[in-house]
């Protein structure tokens, strides 16, 4: 966070507390839109949280939500506990952890790959044309990308299913089989944000002095040796900052990618079912608002605490690097 | 490399290493559009080229029959195109304007509540109450819930785009515009809107580019908020009902009265999606030239900077 870039403006025309007063007031009045929906859409359901700790029922009397909320018996942990008699926490938990990993290794080997590939192209306009294909996918809904994906492997019309169909072989039942998932999802991923991720990295590189890869090169550097010291080391610091923000997600998952792209199959569960989608699946087939809410609550403080955790450990190594 | 030619090449790489470079990424953009293509491609094939040799890059009959039928025969898919523009023009307009505001008060150094209001907002990147809490508040006491504002608000405000145009604000336009301003006697309202927003203009198209993708691509308030009132559904949650639901286009079809049942049994169902999806598609990569350019400044500001 640059909270500290600006230093508080002198205050040169010396004006009057009244006109201080005003302004303070008249810049409340431009917070008070966006501040009140935070309030209202992000620090109440903060609040909202008791829910995981009580045995939520409908008050029939008076069904409203606060009349509610006070009927509903309190039940300690007891939300908490059926989690660990479910064998899908630890699928969920497995999925989410493992798919984030390999989407955070492979999202930044990839692009930054990928970056200092398209900076040494000596065209100038071919590269220009790379980034504008791969960026595309960027701007997609993973409903869209999960038609995409259905054009190539449905069980019944898709182009492989076609082409092995045609060559005599078995076809593979993709949206049956847990098999090459693992493999789909990251591919599906990395299709859609390695144009993001590059572009990132490539302004970096080009934002670096030329003077500094000139004198390497005179220093009789290698252009290998002019990546590993000049290029890797000037993008630490967007390294470091995507790297902190992905760690501190590592518990969260990209709820459209597991929900769309395996077209919310049953039968890929073990593969597919990620914590967020594992909680809205509890919410929806059961409506049980407190367990629900329990199994959120453990991840967002989970997440919390790696943000926290991933932010001290980037401040130790590099102060600069660090978000807040 | 022989000397000579590496002298001509100055500090690059190889001409063979160059073309490797060259092979990856056109491989890689490639993979990105061909998909989209296949779609049109799939959208513009015959029912019956389907049904012989399934989606294919070269259909054996082509046809413009499946939009024509989309259009005159599902009144749905016109409804569900003016509610994504309807929710996206509206939406975009309006958390645009509150990002706006709310950057510009954090912009002024001098503003009394700056530390607070930064971290007001900041906080809820880093932790929240969770989907249910949120779904459960949302639904029960502020009254989202089969109707437009269900689809709209949940969007209105993003702590990231508050840091993007604070952080576009701070890098383009000097404070001592807004303290001649003052010096004029302008208000805050007009300073930010006469002086301070056509020199950021760069960042605030840069926000309502955002906010009107994440709009258009929306489909999960959809799937929260909207179950009785199908009338309201955008593009997006159309294309998920029938993936879900692989008889939903036959129910489609179904409202149409008795006559239209005999028709169903004509309707290319399996075109039919890829002509959404299109639908969906078209307006951005139509828009996208325009827009990459502001993206790429946007994004890069913000993340930097962030």
């Amino acid at each position: 966070m640059a909270r500290n870039m600006l230093k508080e403006a002198p205050n040169r025309l010396g004006m009057s507390r009244l006109a201080r007063h005003k302004k303070t007031l008249v810049l409340l009045t431009m917070v008070a839109p966006a501040a009140i929906w935070l309030l209202l859409l992000r620090y109440l359901p903060m609040g909202g949280i008791v829910l995981a700790f009580k045995d939520y029922k409908v008050n029939p009397r008076n069904p409203s939500f606060f009349s509610n909320l006070i009927h509903s018996k309190w039940v300690g942990w007891k939300n908490f506990r059926f989690i660990f008699k479910n064998n899908m926490a630890a699928i969920a938990l497995r999925n989410t952890v493992l798919y984030n990993l390999a989407f955070i290794i492979l999202g930044i080997i990839i692009p930054v790959a990928f970056a200092i590939m398209m900076n040494e192209l000596t065209h100038k306009f071919v590269p220009k044309a790379y980034q504008t294909l791969m960026f595309f996918p960027y701007f997609l809904s993973w409903v869209v990308v999960s038609y995409f994906l259905y054009a190539f492997i449905s069980s019944q019309y898709g182009l492989i299913t076609a082409a092995q169909r045609d060559a005599g072989e078995a076809v593979t039942n993709w949206y049956k089989n847990t098999g090459p998932w693992p493999y789909i999802i990251v591919f599906a991923k990395m299709w859609k944000d390695v144009g993001y991720t590059t572009m990132l990295y490539l302004s970096t590189i080009t934002g670096i002095d030329s003077t500094q890869f000139e004198a390497a090169a005179i220093d009789g550097a290698s252009k290998w040796q002019q990546t590993l010291y000049v290029t890797i080391p000037n993008l630490r610091t967007m390294i470091a900052i995507l790297f902190i923000m992905n760690i501190g997600k590592i518990f969260n998952a990209d709820f459209g990618l597991f929900w769309n792209v395996p077209m919310n199959d049953g039968a890929l569960l073990n593969v597919t079912e990620v914590v967020d989608t594992w909680i809205y699946r509890i919410f929806t087939t059961t409506n049980n608002i407190g367990q629900s809410t329990a199994v959120g609550l453990i991840q967002n403080v989970a997440s919390f605490i790696c943000i926290i955790g991933a932010n001290a450990f980037v401040k130790k190594i590099d102060e600069d690097s660090s978000m807040f | 490399m022989s000397r000579k030619h590496k002298a001509f090449r100055g500090n690059s790489v190889s001409v063979g290493t160059e073309a490797v470079f060259h092979v990856i990424l056109c491989v890689f953009a490639i993979c990105c559009i061909i998909p989209f293509i296949f779609v049109i491609i799939i959208s513009l094939s015959s029912e019956e080229s389907i049904r012989n040799i399934g989606y294919s890059f070269v259909p054996q009959t082509w046809t413009l029959e499946n939009y024509r039928y989309a259009f005159q025969k599902m009144p749905q898919i016109w409804r569900s195109f003016f509610n994504s523009v309807y929710i996206t023009v509206l939406g975009t307009v309006i958390s645009t304007f509150m990002c706006a505001l709310y950057s510009y008060a954090l912009y002024r150094p001098d503003f009394k509540y700056r530390r607070f209001f930064t971290f007001f907002s900041f906080f809820t990147m880093i932790f929240s109450g969770g989907l249910v809490p949120t779904f459960v508040i949302s639904r029960q006491i502020l009254g989202l819930g089969e109707n437009y504002a269900a689809l709209i608000v949940p969007l209105l405000v993003s702590p990231f785009n508050i840091i993007v145009m604070r952080t576009f604000f701070m890098s383009s336009v000097p404070l001592e515009l807004v303290e001649a301003a003052r010096i004029d006697g302008a208000g805050e309202y007009a300073t930010l809107f006469r002086i301070v927003a056509p020199i950021a203009k760069p960042g605030i198209a840069t926000i309502a580019l955002l906010n009107a993708l994440a709009y258009w691509n929306d489909w999960f308030q959809s799937l929260l908020f909207i179950h009785s009132a199908k009338q309201l559904q955008p593009l997006q949650a159309l294309l998920m009902e029938i993936q879900k639901n692989a008889e939903y286009l036959n129910k489609m079809a179904g409202q149409l009265g008795a006559a239209a049942i005999m028709e169903a049994s004509k309707m290319p169902s399996q075109s039919l999606r890829m002509v959404l999806v299109v639908m969906i598609v078209l307006p951005i990569a139509c828009a996208y030239p325009f827009f990459q350019r502001y993206i790429v400044s946007g994004l890069t500001v913000g993340s930097v900077k962030g």
